[in-house]
């Protein structure tokens, strides 16, 4: 009962947000929103022209980031919610806009020595001579505040310094259980109107928290917030888990577990933390991925001598088998669209990238390039597949649908594993030490190869898996 | 009991990897009779060492060879070593026709997870199909692939890479 209320309450904050604004935003003492920029352009601005539209370049390279201010976002009353009190919350809201932004490496947030006390009546009504003098192109204002049914609503509002005009405002209704929500989608929304690209801060990651000895890993499933927030372990460690991969509908995982020395693929139910069998302990069954309609799960089954991929429905029957050919087949992944699988291959000789029509049918090799090819997944928005390049080294690349443009985009010893954000701009995946003492963590990558970075987990980490943008 | 069967398998690999590397001549076996005194335990509690319980795991540990086969890089065939360790295996398991054992396949670490549970399964399955194909019921073999999981040697070199490429044989308690 508890999960349909907060389905229902995550489901209204789309829903919420535009009727929200209108009568959240300006309480009394607030004055009216300007919806248009006042009529003189700045003094700055070249005579004539037009200010330039703020935009973030994403398009490769090392552009300099955009300087954005964030202050603490104000309250209407000071108010204990059991997320804390909302003047607490207000600065930790602009904490998390500050960091998701900050991530993406497509902003440098100004220090918060640079950064003035905002008042409540200012959210709407920007101090922008004081940041104009900030050197911030962009100002991200917002407030807080306790409602009477026990939900928080948080406002986000975007500006232009420059240009001194509103870019866009959403409102966001959670419970209190879920207010780092709120952070994260103010930060979609800002990352998105001045991007271009998709949002992806709203989401969830799931991952193998390792820890121990390296002859005796103890691995446990574990699901996080994409920043690291929110950890909890789904499983006890008992028994050896692999490859977890959420469901489109988010409230379920699929993975492999080595449960009672029968290495199974299982589907978790992240609401009950039930699960259940979906294949045949008989026969090795691995690397589990859903269909993007969530009807399907495909994975890779051994006979003992050849591994083929094979599909069974969600819902439970007869495996149904999609490639039949001497060697190993396995880590298959839909395209976005459901209608192509990629999957790797050591039909040729040595691991190559393949891809097939979901019914197995038309199997063409993609990878031509020198070395094995690995662990493909096709990118969320479809133009491009991540892999694990071994050539000694393990490395991260991404290569065309149809094998052209290859670019490798990590370069360590053992990288392996990509997973794609919601918006198929960033790559999660896992980095193995060297030797002994060799460890693994989860790091990122942006897919034009910058801004790698680790993210933080409690302990050890693989295998990881980056959920969809959360509704 | 899981520790204990990893330091046990750990010790017999450091065993055959000392012995595989050595150039001198092996030590020569003491003569017979003349055990020396010193390694008798003279407690009150009396030897107990001994005490091995026959088809049980450590009877056919100590009885065979090696509860170990080894593979060559991405490589699934069992080669003449291979079969003379396995051929030591069948000769016990032949003596305890209701023994089950299964065999756990592994990979070193220069593959990718999932291509190496694979991997691991065809080489625990080429060690039962050899175990089959001389007399052995198939049907008290299980196999199980653990890919790069469990390493046995822990460094990243080739020694320890040509280690960990395994199928190693557990009798199972019955």
């Amino acid at each position: 009962m508890k999960l349909k209320g907060k389905a229902l309450s995550m489901r209204s904050i789309a829903l919420l947000s535009a009727l929200l604004l209108a009568s959240a935003a300006p309480a009394q003492d607030v004055p009216p929103t300007p919806l248009r920029p006042p009529a003189q352009p700045p003094a700055a601005q070249a005579p004539g022209g037009a200010p330039p539209p703020l935009e973030v370049s994403v398009t490769g390279g090392i552009s300099a980031p955009m300087p954005i201010a964030i202050p603490a976002m104000p309250t209407t009353q000071v108010m204990n919610t059991p997320a804390g009190s909302t003047d607490a919350l207000g600065r930790q809201l602009a904490d998390i806009v500050t960091n998701d932004l900050k991530s993406s490496g497509l902003f440098t947030p100004l220090p918060p020595a640079q950064l003035r006390t905002v008042m409540y009546p200012e959210v709407t009504a920007p101090a922008f001579s004081y940041w104009g003098g900030s050197g911030a192109q962009a100002l991200v204002q917002g407030f807080i505040r306790a409602n009477g049914d026990g939900t928080l609503t948080v406002g986000c509002y975007l500006y232009d310094v420059s240009a001194q005009t509103e870019l866009m405002r959403q409102g966001f209704v959670v419970p209190p259980s879920e207010w780092r929500r709120a952070g994260h989608k103010c930060a979609d929304m800002v990352y998105t109107r001045l991007t271009g690209e998709g949002p992806y801060f709203d989401s969830r990651v799931v991952y193998v928290s390792e820890t121990g000895p390296k002859a005796h890993r103890t691995k446990r499933l574990a699901i996080m917030d994409q920043d690291g927030a929110n950890h909890r372990f789904l499983t006890n460690g008992q028994s050896i888990v692999l490859t977890p991969r959420f469901a489109p509908n988010q409230q379920s995982i699929v993975y492999m577990s080595f449960i009672n020395d029968k290495p199974a693929i299982y589907v978790y139910n992240i609401g009950s933390g039930t699960q259940h069998l979906v294949t045949s302990p008989e026969r090795l069954t691995f690397a589990p991925r859903f269909s993007p309609d969530g009807r399907w799960i495909i994975f890779s089954m051994s006979t003992g001598a050849n591994t083929n991929i094979y599909r069974v429905p969600t819902s439970g029957g007869t495996p149904q088998r999609l490639t039949n050919s001497p060697g190993i087949s396995t880590g298959g992944s839909y395209s976005p669209d459901g209608s192509k699988i990629v999957f790797e291959s050591d039909r040729s000789g040595t691991q190559q990238l393949y891809v097939m029509n979901a019914d197995g049918s038309n199997q063409q090799r993609i990878s031509f390039g020198g070395g094995r090819y690995a662990t493909p997944v096709w990118s969320p928005r479809g133009d491009l597949i991540a892999f694990t390049k071994i050539g000694g080294a393990f490395r991260i690349g991404i290569m065309s649908p149809n094998g052209s443009g290859e670019k490798l985009l990590t370069n360590s010893w053992q990288d392996e594993g990509p997973s794609w954000s919601p918006n198929g701009r960033v790559l999660m995946f896992f980095r193995q030490g060297r030797g002994n003492a060799g460890k693994a963590d989860l790091w990122s990558v942006d897919l034009t190869g910058v801004n790698e970075r680790r993210i933080p987990t409690p302990l050890d980490g693989s295998d990881p898996g980056w959920g969809p943008l959360r509704p | 009991m899981a520790r204990l069967t990893t330091t046990l398998l750990m010790a017999t690999a450091l065993v055959a990897t000392a012995a595989c590397s050595k150039k001198h001549p092996e030590v020569l076996p003491p003569a017979p009779g003349a055990a020396p005194e010193q390694t008798q335990p003279t407690g009150p509690q009396g030897p107990v060492g001994d005490a091995v319980v026959p088809g049980s795991s450590a009877d056919f540990k100590r009885s065979v060879t090696s509860d170990t086969v080894h593979f060559g890089l991405d490589q699934s065939d069992i080669d003449d070593t291979a079969r003379g360790i396995l051929d030591t295996q069948v000769a016990w398991l032949a003596r305890y026709p209701n023994v089950r054992i299964t065999i756990e396949g592994h990979c070193d670490e220069r593959g990718t997870r999932e291509y190496n549970l694979a991997l691991g399964d065809r080489r625990a399955n080429a060690a039962k199909n050899y175990l089959a194909s001389r007399g052995v019921d198939a049907s008290r073999i299980t196999t199980i692939s653990y890919g790069k999981e469990r390493p046995i040697a822990l460094g990243s070199d080739e020694e320890a890479w040509a280690q960990n490429r395994r199928a190693v044989t557990v009798v199972l308690s019955q």
